[in-house]
């Protein structure tokens, strides 16, 4: 494992202990509001305040935990979506390849952001896990298309058909026989589907159709932009939740890095 | 040639099943939020406009659903949008004719600029591995990590607020009408500026990488071997040889992205309050104005679908293999 | 003692428009081998996955023990394969204990992985290694483990040596040749080697172009060979090391269906009638040697 990898692991794991422990530490309520009104970062704010007072930092620390659930929620439902229809199709080929190999490229190419605010705006209650699982269902289509052509190219393999003659049933040579293989794909794709879920979830809390009422990233800046934080200079309004969903999304990147290199010996650094 | 109406086919078939969502979506959830504006506009909906909204959200419960997914058809194919309960009385179909010229010149532009940036940056990132250029890739990374909005939002303080050099919002200046003039031309490539640089910005990292890996897969195929064995030059290698197989997927993927590409830039245009259909979509969200979101949906796919079209086109002309099954 | 185990009447196998095999019949009897020899593309692995029943016929019959049997898992416990590649045929993912425990399962056998082991002339703690671990060699060892455990009345070996180094598949084929007399085994030897075939096989049939076209012991069929194709074929491979080099890949049309002998195309022997008409299955001698050429039809 590289040191870019370590890196990415750390982050997550940072990231993964406030989002468990976050409630805990933050040092006030997070919606609670004080006296200070939006004052610049000290050492009663770490992060500053709000136009009403609420201290930021807490609202970060707090909000941690809703934008690593979803994260989490859609990365399990979606990668499951994505091995049910991409190893089936890849697997079974014909006429099932062709309508499961359509259907994923009919959500790839359906542009996500604006369907999904449709349909969180029009949900009465759009709280974080009816949101994971509306992201889930447009998020798994990437994972079933590579999961789909790994599987093609294992399908033929020698081992799969000696699978078949000592006599295996076709859903034991699928599970136990082709998916094991595509162990570093299905890795990948999962930490991929954990990026597109964040980042769809935090736009839509910022973008406003989802319930304000738990904090998430998102939120943060929903109501930076709203109260036109931009205009007032009250930069540490909206900065450090952006570098908290920019630190997020680069560790999770590197990490997709380091596996993609473990699969594909050839993106490995030269070594002098 | 059967490529190419293989995937317009394929288009179709996207292009139905967008539509179809929208007929079933309002349909199917809970709520009838339509309903509820049309209460609390009363008396100013004429009859026409009531009907069309009728038709297009279902609030006609008599008609069989059957009944109604034919009307539905009818009403869109007559360019029928429904009215819009922002900018109310404007048809939603007028509202849309207006700000797709600003979301195609704004996005279009950019995309292709990223992709071909990002494009020819990553093939020299993968032909010089280990380079100085590698060491860029944690920073791309980065960049592309951060979400569209939020460095619109950072480019409006550091370059609108902090130094004021540029306009943060709108596509022109106030006052002047559109036509065309200089005057106009130049404030509406000021007022692209940083939303089309933020869009560069934020896209043009995942082309780098990508096309650094289908390099660094290339430069160790035998052709390539054979053609540095050959004595060719290191520049005609690289463009000639490994390039062009290497961005190949690259432009599959950028179709298959362009989705994704496009609704980053719509929050570009929400940030910078720029005319087109992302900043009509932000004002649809806060007045919950369906026919105007569903409007922008419909759009923004026929745009993408189109767009992905062109990108096969390209693929086509530089893949003789596509070409010869064809 | 060497009564049938299985028998294929007229397999037809069609892929689109190429016929890979053309009315192929064959028998396999206990504790026998019987060889198959062909280049690549003759149809020969078509013919052993057909046997296997990994590929379903177009049309023809498989009979085992005399009956066809319907259910594919109880075929499966007759009927087992050996692959040609060692390195393709086992799952890189798992153990070498976890390839020979699943036929045992799946087939309700007794016998425990080191005496899968133990029969293949491997030592036992090999069980808890991974394919990568092992050499060629010991690979394929594994697989005829694997294919033993079901304990099978047929073994269909497809190209069992090709891809192992020269100096070990004389010891692999020397394990094929003891089991086979140890467990009364039916076995399908497939080789493009017709010098093997001398040495290891009972009986030798020859493949073109999706057809059998010449069979008799193997004695007979290498040392007095009937066919041209076969002439060529043992003119241009002396000796056991060399593969077959020296012919002509087949035209691609020949995949197609033509009206004549399919080897007419590159037989040196070739005459007007080859062409039009497809030759006929024509005895030699008495001792079963037999050849479909027209070149034989006179003499009778």
């Amino acid at each position: 494992m590289n040191f870019k990898t370590k890196l990415g692991l750390g982050v997550l794991a940072f990231f993964t202990l406030i989002a468990v422990i976050g409630e805990w530490i933050a040092p006030y309520d997070p919606s609670a509001m004080g006296d200070d009104l939006l004052s610049p970062p000290s050492g009663a704010h770490w992060f500053g305040t709000t136009m009403t007072g609420q201290d930021i930092f807490s609202q970060v620390l707090v909000g941690t935990r809703g934008v690593m659930v979803v994260g989490l929620v859609c990365g399990v439902l979606a990668t499951f979506l994505s091995i049910l229809v991409g190893v089936t199709a890849g697997f079974l080929g014909g006429a099932a390849d062709e309508a499961l190999s359509m259907l994923s490229n009919v959500f790839l190419v359906i542009p996500a952001l604006p369907l999904i605010i449709i349909v969180a705006s029009m949900l009465p209650s759009a709280d974080t896990v009816l949101i994971a699982a509306v992201i889930s269902l447009t998020a798994w289509a990437w994972g079933a298309r590579v999961l789909r052509a790994q599987t093609m190219s294992l399908r033929r393999r020698d081992f799969v058909e000696a699978a078949r003659a000592s006599g295996e049933r076709t859903w034991r040579i699928i599970v136990f026989e082709v998916l094991p293989n595509l162990t570093a794909v299905i890795a990948s794709g999962f930490v991929g589907t954990v990026i597109f879920a964040v980042m769809l979830q935090i736009t839509l809390s910022f973008v406003g159709v989802v319930s304000l009422s738990t904090w998430n990233w998102g939120t943060i800046l929903f109501w930076a932009q709203s109260n036109q934080a931009l205009g007032q200079g009250a930069w540490w309004w909206f900065v450090p939740a952006g570098l908290c969903i920019a630190l997020l999304g680069t560790a999770l990147a590197l990490i997709n890095f380091g596996i993609d290199e473990y699969a594909n010996p050839r993106l490995r650094k030269v070594r002098a | 040639m059967t490529f190419l109406l293989r995937r317009a086919l394929f288009y179709l078939v996207t292009l139905w099943a967008a539509i179809t969502m929208n007929f079933l979506l309002p349909r199917l959830l809970p709520g009838d939020p339509v309903q509820a504006m049309i209460t609390k506009l009363g008396g100013r909906l004429n009859s026409d406009a009531m009907a069309s909204l009728y038709v297009l959200f279902g609030l006609d419960e008599q008609k069989s659903i059957w009944a109604q997914y034919v009307d539905y058809w009818a009403a869109l194919l007559r360019g029928d949008l429904g009215l819009s309960f922002t900018f109310f009385p404007t048809p939603v179909a007028d509202v849309l004719s207006q700000s797709l010229p600003w979301t195609l010149g704004l996005v279009g532009v950019t995309t292709v600029i990223a992709f071909l940036l990002g494009t020819l940056l990553g093939v020299y990132a993968g032909w010089r591995r280990g380079s100085w250029l590698d060491s860029l890739i944690p920073v791309t990374t980065f960049l592309s990590s951060i979400p569209y909005f939020w460095l619109g939002l950072i480019a409006i303080s550091v370059f609108s607020v902090t130094w004021p050099l540029l306009p943060a919002s709108g596509g022109y200046a106030a006052g002047l009408v559109p036509e065309f003039s200089g005057e106009f031309i130049g404030s509406v490539l000021e007022h692209a500026v940083l939303p089309g640089v933020t869009i560069v910005v934020s896209s043009v990292a995942g082309w780098i990488l990508g096309m650094r890996n289908m390099m660094v897969t290339v430069t160790a195929e035998d052709y390539v071997l054979v053609a540095k064995a050959k004595g060719l030059s290191q520049r005609r290698i690289m463009f000639a040889y490994a390039a062009r197989n290497a961005v190949l997927p690259s432009i599959s993927g950028f179709a298959l992205s362009l989705g994704f590409i496009v609704g980053g830039a719509l929050l570009v245009e929400m940030v910078f309050s720029y005319p087109g259909l992302g900043y009509v979509l932000f004002q649809g969200i806060g007045a919950k104005d369906y026919p105007l979101m569903q409007g922008v949906f419909l759009v923004i796919t026929l745009a993408v679908l189109v767009a992905n079209l062109l990108a096969d086109i390209g693929y086509l002309l530089l893949d003789p293999r596509t070409r010869r099954e064809g | 003692m060497n009564e049938v185990a299985l028998e294929a009447k007229g397999l037809v196998k069609t892929y689109k428009r190429v016929r890979a095999v053309q009315d192929v019949s064959i028998v396999l009897r206990r504790g026998r081998v019987t060889a198959l020899v062909g280049e690549s593309g003759s149809g020969k692995s078509t013919v052993a996955k057909l046997l296997a029943r990994l590929v379903e016929p177009t049309s023809g019959e498989i009979l085992l023990d005399g009956e066809k049997v319907r259910r594919v898992r109880e075929y499966r416990r007759k009927v087992q394969m050996v692959f040609q590649d060692p390195f393709a045929s086992l799952n890189p993912v798992h153990t070498i204990r976890y390839h020979l425990t699943r036929p045992l399962k799946i087939h309700k056998r007794p016998e425990t992985v080191e005496q899968l082991l133990e029969r293949v002339n491997l030592p036992a703690d090999f069980a808890s290694r991974y394919p990568y671990e092992l050499s060629g060699g010991q690979r394929q060892r594994v697989a005829i483990a694997r294919a033993l455990a079901a304990h099978p009345e047929v073994l269909l070996a497809d190209e069992p040596v090709s891809m192992l180094d020269v100096s070990i598949r004389l010891g692999v084929l020397n394990l094929l040749l003891d089991l086979k007399e140890r467990l009364k085994l039916a076995v399908l030897y497939i080789t493009h080697d017709i010098a093997s075939a001398r040495y290891f096989a009972d009986e030798t049939f020859v493949m073109y172009g999706g057809q059998i076209v010449e069979g008799g012991d193997s004695e007979t069929v290498t040392q007095r060979p009937a066919h041209p194709y076969t002439q060529l074929l043992i003119e241009s491979a002396p000796d056991p090391e060399r593969s077959v080099i020296a012919l002509d890949a087949p035209p691609e049309e020949t995949g197609e269906v033509s009206a004549g002998c399919r080897f007419a195309p590159r037989c040196p022997k070739v005459q007007s009638r080859c062409w039009t008409d497809a030759p006929p299955r024509t005895e030699i001698d008495s001792s079963g040697h037999w050849a479909a050429c027209w070149l034989y039809v006179e003499a009778v």
